[in-house]
């Protein structure tokens, strides 16, 4: 029986329904029609959309390279964001500061950072060539050669996102139980096994979780790429979200693109599903 | 009956304010030199009264027409005493910006500024130009070119304000130095000319590739070209095949045949010109192939280059009081071929005075929303935009994206007014001037989706520049993603669009 303390979720419930489920069934209706630049409306063109998105070699494409680039730069990221935290989770002088400044580019504006880098990525008049020049190392194709654009956009992923592990980690450090720590010491255990044997297994969950959170946000990689290299040379730095963005807003295919979001977002889902099953199996299933 | 009723109503009031003479009162304040004399001057547009009335603009991002936007917006606003509301959009957003509103019928924006190639896409939504505007003192000057642009189905639907062309920059103390001219004899045996033929092109980038030819201590290039993929780079190609693929001698369309809309773009003259681009990459600056419009401009317009070719902002940039090479440029119509491919005799055809095939690309337009409740204000707003004062003023700031559309502007005089040396003046107006007069024109691909086959073009493009396939593979897949969006869009509907390029690149406007 309703009553009248249910109306008191009719707030939570509408705003779910605006924000999430109106949007999502849209995007499903729009994905079976043929809304173009030249036929607006919804009309009903049944599942050619999708028949489409399968025989689509490029999206494909750009759905490898941009899972390569979102295992590498999360990788690279959870490394040095837990090499970072550990290195300030003890006390240490000019810790307070060290903090704030390894939580700065996550706080610039990705857009910027991207014009940024471009500039420092500049093959002639940029800085990164002239400070190889002087030891010695010639200039590196940055952004004109596929490897250099790849691993330039490599570069400005993990330098922006890895304050962002930084602080999920430091914050999982912080909180970990001081008496493990003990019994390891009274073992006689040394720094390297105290971080495989406790620290490590004891940051499990928030590891899964920070890897999960950063796999869900790399997937979505799109600023970066489209002012560093606009998915260039070639389609060597195209990812799927830069695909769907050129297919939806460039060349105003607005059902296609549906059809397109709506299979990245499935593939997603299991994937991301997988990994994180895989993932509880290693690390924490290890420890149980 | 109502929209009628106004049109007359703006008619008459037009033509009668063409007889305004330019008012004693002085418009300095607005920062022109002076007014001029036209329909829509500065004394004109005062005489109208807009008060309680509002007026919404959407147009491009601060600078590049979006700064003369809200500037003539606000002088309108003064002017009028309208309301006026400009909204400025980055380009990455611009078209579905503009777009949705007309799909979904909201009366959005009354007046839009955007490029003139989505005139295919928008032509249903926007309101003809009246008679009294298209008969105004600016409109009568436009040239035909740019007159042409902005008509569909022999109806003025885009209002002119800009206009635009490639067109060939080039060094000019390097070309007219007769030590560097005798040392490039002796090393190449050839006289050193101001390329007539791409291949000449990339031969004389070549020679001047990775030398200190300007003796200040750092390396220059032969070629800065616009070769980022999603930026703008369809059109550097284009200019590059043009003459390879555009006979002066067989009609029916360049990019398509009209009778059949079979695409052309992978037939052996688009290949040679994407050919020659991939082998200039070589004589690129450093990071060249990933150099955006932006990149052309600072590294000709800079100094770091020989030679470039694309819109006027580099040459702009060049030629500024604080340039350090000011008046060391010099402009030439865009490199044309020996050899065009001649798709009805399926054989190349060789021409002893090289093809040239100038490329009437892009430009801006603005045009008013058919949807507009406020038509006669925005008509109004366009042509004081537009005004003589108005568009003398935006020419001369480099970063506005005003450059000449009329007649008036192809003035040797105005030129060196600015500073311009004689040369540097002279081969400007006489290469935009002439381009005009070419009857072997290109011009975009001015219909429905244009961004689909311009983005699927690019992407082709820069496979190929990047040596992920060979030009011939490349653009046969273009090929068959264009003969895919044809089906998708139906082939009578882009062949009723796409007749309205070929009429005037068949000269029969």
């Amino acid at each position: 029986m309703l009553s009248s303390k249910h109306f008191f979720l009719l707030p939570a419930l509408l705003t779910l329904v605006a924000i999430i489920l109106f949007p999502l069934l849209f995007t499903i209706r729009v994905s079976f029609s043929s809304w173009d630049v030249f036929q607006s409306g919804l009309d009903y063109i049944g599942v050619k959309n999708y028949g489409r998105v399968f025989a689509d070699e490029r999206f494909w494409q750009s759905l490898g390279r941009l899972s390569l680039l979102s295992l590498i730069s999360v990788s690279l990221q959870y490394t040095l964001g837990f090499a970072l935290a550990l290195a300030v989770w003890k006390q240490v002088r000019g810790g307070r500061f060290l903090r704030v400044l390894f939580l700065i580019p996550m706080m610039t504006t990705p857009v910027v950072m991207s014009v940024i880098w471009r500039t420092v990525f500049h093959e002639s008049l940029g800085p990164a060539n002239d400070i190889l020049g002087m030891f010695g190392i010639g200039a590196v194709p940055w952004l004109s050669s596929a490897t250099g654009a790849f691993i330039s956009v490599l570069i400005v992923e993990v330098w922006q996102w890895t304050p962002f592990m930084f602080l999920l980690l430091l914050a999982g450090l912080v909180s970990l139980p001081r008496e493990p720590y003990l019994a390891a010491a009274i073992d006689g255990a040394g720094t390297w096994r105290t971080f495989w044997q406790v620290t490590f297994p004891l940051m499990a969950p928030i590891t899964i979780g920070a890897l999960i959170i950063r796999l869900i946000e790399a997937s979505k990689i799109m600023d970066t790429v489209y002012v560093l290299t606009s998915g260039g040379p070639g389609t060597a730095t195209e990812t799927s979200s830069y695909y769907i963005y050129i297919r939806g807003l460039r060349d105003f295919q607005i059902g296609y693109s549906a059809a397109l979001s709506l299979v990245y977002l499935v593939i997603m889902i299991v994937s991301l599903t997988v990994i994180a099953k895989l993932l509880l199996r290693l690390l924490v299933g290890k420890v149980g | 009956m109502k929209y009628r009723f106004t049109t007359s109503a703006s008619a008459l009031a037009i033509i009668a304010s063409s007889a305004v003479p330019v008012s004693a009162q002085d418009y300095t304040r607005f920062g022109i030199e002076q007014d001029l004399p036209g329909t829509c001057s500065y004394a004109a547009t005062d005489a109208k009264d807009y008060s309680g009335r509002t007026l919404n603009i959407i147009t491009h991002a601060i600078p590049v027409i979006g700064e003369p936007t809200a500037l003539h917006a606000e002088q309108f606003a003064e002017l009028t005493g309208a309301e006026v509301n400009v909204v400025h959009v980055p380009f990455g957003d611009l078209f579905q910006r503009i777009m949705i509103p007309f799909q979904s019928e909201q009366n959005a924006y009354d007046v839009m500024f955007y490029p003139s190639l989505w005139i295919g896409d928008f032509s249903r939504f926007l309101a003809p130009v009246p008679e009294a505007y298209v008969n105004s003192t600016g409109m009568m000057d436009v040239t035909p070119s740019f007159t042409g642009v902005a008509t569909w189905n022999g109806q003025m639907i885009q209002y002119p304000m800009d206009g635009d062309r490639h067109y060939l920059k080039f060094r000019t103390d390097v070309f007219d130095n007769a030590d560097v001219q005798a040392k490039y004899l002796a090393d190449t045996g050839n006289e050193l000319t101001v390329p007539a033929t791409w291949e000449e092109y990339n031969q004389v980038a070549a020679y001047f590739n990775a030398s200190d030819w300007d003796g200040d201590g750092e390396l220059n290039y032969g070629s800065a070209e616009v070769a980022k993929r999603d930026d703008l780079m369809f059109s550097a190609f284009i200019s590059r095949a043009a003459p390879y693929a555009k006979h002066p001698d067989v009609q029916g369309g360049f990019f398509f045949d009209l009778e059949t809309m079979e695409p052309l773009i992978n037939t052996p003259g688009f290949v040679r010109g994407l050919e020659l681009f991939i082998e200039a990459q070589a004589s690129f600056p450093p990071g060249g192939t990933n150099f955006g419009l932006g990149d052309e401009i600072f590294s000709f317009g800079g100094g770091q280059t020989l030679m470039s070719y694309s819109w006027d902002d580099a040459y702009i940039q060049a030629n500024q009081e604080d340039s350090r090479i000011r008046n060391m440029v010099a402009a030439a119509p865009l490199p044309g071929a020996s050899e065009v491919w001649n798709r009805t005799t399926g054989a190349w055809d060789t021409f002893e005075t090289p093809n040239r095939a100038p490329y009437m690309t892009w430009g801006w337009s603005s045009a008013v929303s058919s949807m507009s409740e406020e038509q006669e204000m925005g008509f109004d707003f366009l042509c004081f935009f537009s005004n003589e004062a108005n568009a003398e003023h935006d020419m001369q700031i480099g970063r506005f994206g005003v450059n000449p559309y009329r007649n008036a502007h192809f003035d040797v005089d105005y030129w060196t007014g600015q500073g311009w040396a004689d040369k540097t003046a002279q081969t400007y107006v006489t290469t935009l001037s002439e381009m005009e007069e070419s009857q072997n024109r290109v011009f975009d691909l001015r219909v429905p989706g244009v961004s689909q086959f311009m983005s699927s073009m690019a992407n082709g493009v820069a496979e190929a520049m990047a040596g992920q396939k060979t030009a011939q593979e490349a653009l046969d897949d273009v090929a068959e993603e264009w003969s895919e969006i044809t089906d998708r869009i139906g082939k009578d509907r882009l062949r009723d669009a796409y007749s309205n390029v070929v009429t005037l690149e068949d000269n029969e406007g």
